[in-house]
Order: C-alpha cells, then sequence, then structure tokens
C-alpha cells in the first residue's frame, strides 16, 4: 500500500462513526428484491483506484491512436489539446521530473493551462470515466480492450509510456507508479467530514473595524455588457431596475420584459462552412477574438467595408499579434451575410 | 343593527344555491349562443355606464380611469393547465454566463437570486448544471440498486420507492463552483451569475439509512458510499458515509411536485450540506464500500488547487456564507430614502446563528433580522432596515453558523487558500452603491 493510500485509510477511519442502528418497520422487507448477479454486472461497472472492478484486456498505442482519430479526435483534438470542445486534455508539458516526484510542478504556475494529466493522480479514473462516458455523445459504447488502448495512448501523448507500450490489467499498478502527479492530492482540509476542522475564519468585529475599503477590482465598462443588457435580466418595474449596459442608447422606456428583442441569428452556416468556428466561438477568445466582442466593436453599418476586406484579406495588430489569414475562399453570399450580422449591433 | 354584510362578514353560500337543472345544463352544453347574447348585453349594458370621470390634477390615471383588466372578463380555469409566470416576470429566468463553458451539454445555468423572496427556489428556476445533457427518464422503467458491502444486493422500482415510509426537508443545494469565477477578480456583474449556482427546495424521499438498513449493510466495514447516475455520463461521486446515515435523502419529490428532469426526474441524491454535485441526479445506484472511488469530478475538477500546487481532493462541506440580493450588482436605485437590505444566508454545517449587515465596506456591522424558520442546512432569508441619502455605500454581509464559524472576508479566505481554488469560494461579497444609484460588484483590498 502507498503512503498515501494509508494515509487514506486512517483519514476515513479518523471519521468517528456514532453506532447507529435503525428499527425497519414490519412489512418493509416485502419491498426491494435481490438483484441478480447480471444486474449487478450490468451496472457495477466502477474501477477503484486499487484497481478493483477492473475487467481483464489490454491495449497497446497504436490501436488507442486508431480509436482516438475515429472517435476522440474530433471534439479533443488528434493529440488531446483541443480547446474546443472541452479543456486540453494532454499539452505535452509534463517532464521527466514530474513523472520522477509524482507532483506535476507547473501546477504552482497560473500561466500554465492545467490539463487533465496533469491533475489526475490515479489512473483508474481514466479507465474509469472513458469506460463509462465517452465517447461524450456515444458514451458505454466501448469495449474494455479499446479503453486500455485509449488510455495508453493518452499516456503516450503526455510521455508517460513509451510508443510500444501495451497497457493492461496485469501494468496497471506498475503504470500507476508513473502518474504526473500521483503525489499531488491532499486531504489536509475540512471539508469532508461535518464536524471537520475549517482554516479559514472571519473577524468578529463590528466596530471600527481595521480593513481597507479601496477598490481593488471592480468590472471595467467594456465588460458591463459580456453578460448582455442587465436591464433585461432583473424586474423592470420594481424598486432596482437593472443597468442599461447596451452599446445602443437607452430608450426613453425600457420596453417591458414581455416584449423582449429578439436575438439576432448567427449565421451558423455561413461561419462554419466559412471556417471561422476554428478560431472564433461567440464569446470569449480562442485563437481570434470572440464574435460577441468583435459585434460590440463594429456595431454600425460603417463598419461593413472595413469588416469585409479584413475577412478577404487577413491582417494582425487589432486585437494582439496573432494574425488573421486571408480567407478569400468564402463565398459572396455567405461574406453578405457574415458582414451583415457582424455590423448589425442587434443582440 | 347592521347586518352582517354591512360589517363585512360573509354568508356562507346556502346549498343548491344554483338552481340544479342550471347547473346541469351548463355542464352538458358550457355556455351556448343564447346564453352568451344574454351576457353580452348584460356586459355592453355594464361598461355603457361606465363614463371616464374627468381626471383632477392629483389623480393617478391608473386609479381614476379603470384599466382594461377592471372592465373584462378574465381568462377561464386551465388556460395553463400547468400556471406559468406573469409576462411581465419574463426577465427572470435561469441564464448562462457567456464563454463560461464551450457546450451546452456540458454547462451550467444560474438562478436569479436578485428577484426572488423567502427561503424556496421556484423548482423551474432551480440552477442547472449537466455534465452530459439532461434526459428523460420514464419512470416505470427506472430503478435502484444498492449493492457493494451489504447481505443482499436490492433492486427497487419507483412503485416500492414510493411506497416506503417518506419525509420532506428543506435544504439548500449549493454547486461547490459557485462564486468561483471570482477568486482571481470581479468578472461578473450581478448576483445571479456570482452567486446563482444556489437553489433551495423542500425535497421528498426515503432516508438513505432506511435502505441501508434494508439491504443489511456491513456496519463494521463501510465508510463511503458510490452514488451513480442513471444518464448518459453516470455520475460517480464518493460519500461520506457520516452524511448517508445521518441526512441524506433519495429523493423523487421537490416543491410537493415530481423532480423536475432538469434536476434528477424521478431520483436523486439529496445530501444536505454537501456541494451540489454529490446530489447525484437521475440516480441509479448506491454502493456501499470501504475506500473512496476517485472519480473523475474527485480528481479532475472538484478539487481545489491551493498556491503549493496540491489539490485538496473529497472537499464536500459548503461551509458557511451569506450575501446580499437586493440591492446586488447590476441594479440602480432610483430615489433616496428607506430600502430593505435582503439576502440569503446558509451553512452546511448547520443553522445559521446570525448575519450581519455592513454599509461601509466592513468597518461597522449591524445585525440583521432573520426570517423564520431557520432549518438546519436551510437558506435563511435576512434583512437589514437602510435609508440611503445618496451617499457611496458598500454593501457586505456576514453569517455566523451554529458551530461559530464566521463567514471569512475575501483577504481572509484568499490569504489562505489563493486564488486559483476555482471551488468553495465563501467569501463576503461587496456591492459597491454609487452616488448615482448604480450598484456594482468589486472586491475590496
Ligand atoms: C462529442 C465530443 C466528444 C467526443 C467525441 C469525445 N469527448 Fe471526451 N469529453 C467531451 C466533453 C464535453 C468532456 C467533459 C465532460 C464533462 O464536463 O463532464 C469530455 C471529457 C473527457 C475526459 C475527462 C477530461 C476531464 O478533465 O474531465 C476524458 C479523459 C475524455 N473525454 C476522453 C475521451 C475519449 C477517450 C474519447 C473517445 C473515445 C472522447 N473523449 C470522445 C467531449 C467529447
Ligand atoms: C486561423 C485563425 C482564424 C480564422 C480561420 C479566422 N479568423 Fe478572424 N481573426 C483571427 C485573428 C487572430 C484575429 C485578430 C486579428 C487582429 O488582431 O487584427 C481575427 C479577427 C477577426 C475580425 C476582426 C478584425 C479587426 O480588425 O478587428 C473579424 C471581423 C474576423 N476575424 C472575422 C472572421 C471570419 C468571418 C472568418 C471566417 C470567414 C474568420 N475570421 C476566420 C483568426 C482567424
Amino acid at each position: 500500500m502507498s503512503s498515501w493510500a494509508k494515509a487514506l485509510v486512517l483519514w476515513l477511519c479518523a471519521m468517528v462513526m456514532t453506532p447507529w442502528t435503525l428499527a425497519l418497520p414490519e412489512g418493509l422487507d416485502d419491498l426491494g428484491r435481490p438483484a441478480t448477479e447480471g444486474e449487478v454486472a450490468a451496472w457495477d461497472i466502477d474501477v477503484r483506484p486499487d484497481f478493483v472492478g477492473l475487467p481483464p484486456g489490454s491495449g497497446d498505442v497504436w490501436a488507442g491512436e486508431e480509436i482516438w482519430l475515429a472517435q476522440c479526435a474530433s471534439c479533443h483534438g488528434d493529440f488531446g489539446d483541443s480547446n474546443e470542445i472541452f479543456a486540453p486534455l494532454v499539452l505535452g508539458n509534463i517532464t521527466e521530473d514530474d513523472i520522477a516526484t509524482g507532483r506535476v510542478a507547473s501546477l504552482t504556475d497560473p500561466g500554465v493551462t492545467r490539463t487533465t494529466l496533469m491533475k489526475v493522480p490515479t489512473l483508474s479514473t481514466l479507465w474509469d470515466y472513458i469506460y463509462r462516458a465517452m465517447p461524450w455523445n456515444a458514451p458505454k459504447s466501448l469495449s474494455p480492450d479499446e479503453v486500455y488502448g485509449l488510455v495508453a495512448y493518452l499516456l503516450n501523448l503526455g510521455y508517460v509510456v513509451d510508443d510500444d507500450f501495451v497497457l493492461s490489467d496485469t501494468n496497471m499498478a506498475e503504470t500507476q507508479a508513473r502518474m504526473p502527479n500521483r503525489n499531488g492530492m491532499s486531504l489536509d482540509h475540512g471539508l469532508w467530514s461535518v464536524s471537520g476542522v475549517p482554516d479559514v475564519s472571519g473577524s468578529a468585529c463590528t466596530t471600527d473595524c481595521n480593513v481597507s475599503v479601496n477598490v481593488a477590482s471592480s468590472l471595467p465598462a467594456y465588460a458591463m455588457n459580456a453578460h448582455g443588457n442587465l436591464a433585461e435580466q432583473v424586474r423592470d418595474w420594481g424598486p432596482y431596475p437593472g443597468l442599461w449596459t447596451e452599446p445602443a442608447a437607452e430608450p426613453e422606456q425600457v420596453a417591458a420584459a414581455s416584449a423582449a428583442v429578439e436575438a439576432a441569428v448567427a449565421p451558423e452556416a455561413a461561419l462554419t462552412a466559412g471556417g471561422c468556428s476554428g478560431c472564433h466561438q461567440m464569446a470569449g477568445q480562442l485563437v481570434g477574438p470572440g464574435f460577441a466582442a468583435i459585434r460590440a466593436k463594429y456595431a454600425g453599418q460603417e463598419h461593413a467595408a472595413y469588416v469585409r476586406d479584413k475577412i478577404v484579406n487577413g491582417g494582425a495588430g487589432v486585437w494582439g499579434s496573432m494574425p488573421m489569414p486571408p480567407m478569400p475562399a468564402v463565398d459572396d453570399e455567405a461574406l453578405q451575410q457574415i458582414v451583415a450580422w457582424l455590423t448589425s449591433g442587434e443582440e | 343593527m347592521a347586518s352582517d354584510a354591512e360589517q363585512g362578514q360573509l354568508q356562507p353560500a346556502p346549498e343548491s344555491f344554483l338552481p340544479k337543472d342550471l347547473v346541469e345544463d351548463i355542464s352538458r352544453d358550457g355556455i351556448n349562443a343564447g346564453r352568451r347574447s344574454l351576457l353580452q348585453g348584460a356586459f355592453a349594458a355594464a361598461t355603457a355606464s361606465m363614463v371616464a370621470p374627468a381626471l383632477m390634477a392629483d389623480d393617478d390615471p391608473d386609479i381614476v380611469n379603470l384599466p382594461s383588466w377592471t372592465r373584462s372578463l378574465g381568462k377561464p380555469v386551465v388556460a395553463n393547465p400547468y400556471g406559468q409566470p406573469s409576462p411581465f416576470e419574463a426577465n427572470i429566468v435561469r441564464r448562462q454566463s457567456p464563454g463560461l463553458t464551450r457546450t451546452d451539454q456540458s454547462s451550467v445555468s444560474f438562478t436569479p437570486l436578485q428577484n426572488l423572496f423567502g427561503m424556496i427556489t421556484p423548482s423551474g428556476l432551480h440552477f442547472e448544471r449537466h455534465h452530459q445533457g439532461w434526459v428523460d427518464i420514464d419512470p416505470r422503467r427506472h430503478r435502484l440498486m444498492i449493492n457493494g458491502l451489504v447481505e443482499t444486493p436490492l433492486v427497487f422500482t419507483m412503485e416500492e420507492l414510493l411506497r416506503m415510509p417518506s419525509v420532506s426537508r428543506i435544504h439548500f443545494l449549493e454547486c461547490g463552483a459557485n462564486t468561483g469565477l471570482e477568486w482571481g477578480n470581479v468578472a461578473v456583474p450581478t448576483v445571479q451569475y456570482s452567486h446563482g449556482m444556489l437553489s433551495a427546495s423542500e425535497f421528498t424521499g426515503v432516508p438513505v439509512s432506511l435502505l441501508l438498513e434494508r439491504a443489511g449493510f456491513d456496519r463494521k466495514r463501510a465508510t463511503v458510499l458510490l452514488a451513480e447516475g442513471a444518464d448518459g455520463s453516470s455520475m460517480t461521486r464518493t460519500i461520506n458515509l457520516e452524511n448517508a446515515l445521518d441526512d441524506a435523502l433519495v429523493a423523487y419529490g421537490q416543491n410537493g411536485e415530481m423532480l423536475r428532469p432538469e434536476n434528477g426526474y424521478p431520483l436523486r441524491l439529496v445530501v444536505p450540506g454537501v456541494q451540489g454535485v454529490s446530489w447525484v441526479k437521475w440516480l441509479r445506484r448506491l454502493e456501499v464500500g470501504d475506500a473512496p472511488w476517485a472519480t473523475k469530478d474527485e480528481v479532475a475538477h472538484y478539487v481545489d488547487l491551493m498556491p503549493d500546487g496540491t489539490h485538496r481532493q473529497y472537499t464536500s462541506i459548503q461551509e458557511a456564507k451569506s450575501v446580499i440580493t437586493a440591492p446586488s450588482g447590476g441594479q440602480k436605485l432610483l430615489k433616496q430614502g428607506y430600502y430593505d437590505i435582503t439576502g440569503l444566508a446558509w451553512s452546511g454545517r448547520g443553522n445559521v446563528e446570525k448575519v450581519e449587515v455592513s454599509v461601509d465596506g466592513g468597518r461597522n456591522w449591524r445585525a440583521a433580522r432573520l426570517e423564520g424558520p431557520i432549518l438546519p442546512k436551510a437558506l435563511t432569508r435576512f434583512h437589514c432596515d437602510w435609508v440611503w441619502q445618496g451617499e457611496e455605500a458598500m454593501l457586505q454581509s456576514r453569517v455566523t453558523d451554529s458551530t461559530g464559524y464566521i463567514q471569512p472576508s475575501r483577504a481572509e479566505l484568499v490569504q489562505v487558500r489563493g486564488t486559483r481554488s476555482i471551488y468553495h469560494n465563501n467569501a463576503m461579497q461587496t456591492w459597491r452603491v454609487g452616488a448615482d444609484g448604480e450598484v456594482h460588484n468589486v472586491q475590496l483590498g
């Protein structure tokens, strides 16, 4: 048993259980029936960190890669590094040292994206989760051998195992010993038990307390409408109407909630066909700025020519150093649609 | 002596007030054309006699000119077989935080706390958090299995669960990541987005303790339960047996009706005081065990990153927290004068003991008035009188729970936990009221 596992057992046992019994009402034994072995087997698919529940089987990195490219890459990227559908699973930033110590050092660096493989301490977790829930749109369609292969492939992407590695139920434990963040978890906190001891406590001071009342952080004006027009998100007739955070001027009388403005519809098809979605999403930065930010910036017909030119010819420097490539292949009708939408200013 | 009617007392209607044959007639035919023209004649006569009176300077036209709804026949019963809020409340809905998640099925919608009252969240406004979308489950085909360290693994149908002894209890349900966007800096404008992964309902169901007893669980070895959902994600979470035996429920009822599908219809786990992810929805299985499972949402998420690079694992309890819901960020005070500052307080370890409110950023504090009933691991509504005279103000609330724990300020919390933990941010919230009456989310430091 690893020292961490020992600590875990001690920790669990330290949770004092009050002796407890409950008399069942008469007749209650008739409710519920014994589960058959087949029923338990069909549902009890969980795998624990000590590999209790792990079905036999094996799969190698190559087999895993093949399944990955066919069934996983569309969402997670060929190398598990995509940030489009979900946060990256692997980014190739795990070091030899991390694997040796079992602590991913870069977890202290706020500049480093935290990937799944940087966090997960237990190999069983990857196996259990992929088997029960992936692919996301077709969960429980993989065989155990396929899952062994996929886990091997993910570990290979993170430099935890070599290209010719075969993962099986017999070498899970020794592979676990190479998990980069296997010693990275802490149970030293009071949040597991109702009677746990808090790590932070507030002050009881009630008069002339010595606290700073300087505003250290607030939303910058340009971000006030990142969540839409707040005036349309609160009760519009009570004591506290919402702030008007639209770029467009506030009308004399805020429209009644019942007449809420219909959202302008994004030309999804044109954006996808034009290849824009790979670099732009609606809200928030991807490779390029979010369309919401672009639309806020270029609301108004007067910007149409500029926006059209930028899409066709590309350019850099407005949102950062990352260039936008020329997109001459977008057909005219789609381009017109996109430009009209980007400059419409309508929410 | 004045009659009862003059004194404003109602007389009970005599039995058979309506002639029996007329009742039968209407029940059979409805209001037919003949009766309709009679009725219309009566209404026309009534309206013709109502000439709009002349409006005097001090008169409120909404009083003096009777509005249409006072002068017309209203809608029939069951126009909405399932009642809907007034169309004038259309702004008060669950909302997503743009850009927070990359998909809509692994995503969150937030409860509009700024416009709710009391201690219960309407079921249709209960926040949502799904990992693999939500599903419609046929209750006739749903089963609950109990296995693991038990004498006999058992299977229950919904029909059997609804026959068992049940309890109804009011509890809050807060996502461990509630207020998680605010660890580093102010990121969202309103209390809906800052605290809206919080709801409270009356839940009805069977105590987990009863089911474990029925299955004959191994009292010597058992320390934990695994709860598992029936949806595509088959969400799994390790539950402390201490909680399971104390007050956890296998619940099917929510606010008097069945659970909403987004909240786990027909069956979910309720683990009072513990973060929402453990309240597994669409619950299909409970497994009794002697070691935790380290499931995906116990190692890659719902782990709290500390400044030294370790992640705190199995952080479950939601510590005491409070927030002022009105006035709150993104709102505006239109006039000076009296306001009822109101908000919510709660603790995963017990009852709310005390709430204090400050209007000067935490320099001076006043006790707020708590509304009853004050229940363990439930929301407690608080109020505090305030006369606003147009000055800048910094509104804060601070809760003390029945264990004596006091909600920390942001500075106190961040000093120990850093700013990257994502989960379990229970710091005091500050709303800045400007001289212009605008209310903004701010952090002090
Ligand atoms: C249709 C898109 C899609 C496909 C295809 C897909 N995934 Fe996922 N995957 C997701 C999403 C979304 C999540 C996050 C789910 C959640 O929030 O719980 C996820 C989560 C994961 C995680 C856990 C990551 C973490 O940090 O929580 C792993 C591991 C994973 N997927 C592996 C796979 C594998 C292996 C395949 C192929 C068999 C696959 N995925 C196919 C969308 C997809
Ligand atoms: C390979 C990535 C990529 C693709 C594909 C892409 N963009 Fe961009 N886009 C960017 C980047 C990067 C910027 C920021 C450029 C800058 O700072 O000047 C940008 C900026 C923009 C802007 C704002 C221009 C400005 O000057 O402010 C618009 C409008 C835009 N993109 C539209 C589109 C449309 C429409 C498509 C599809 C036809 C598209 N983009 C495809 C990367 C991309």
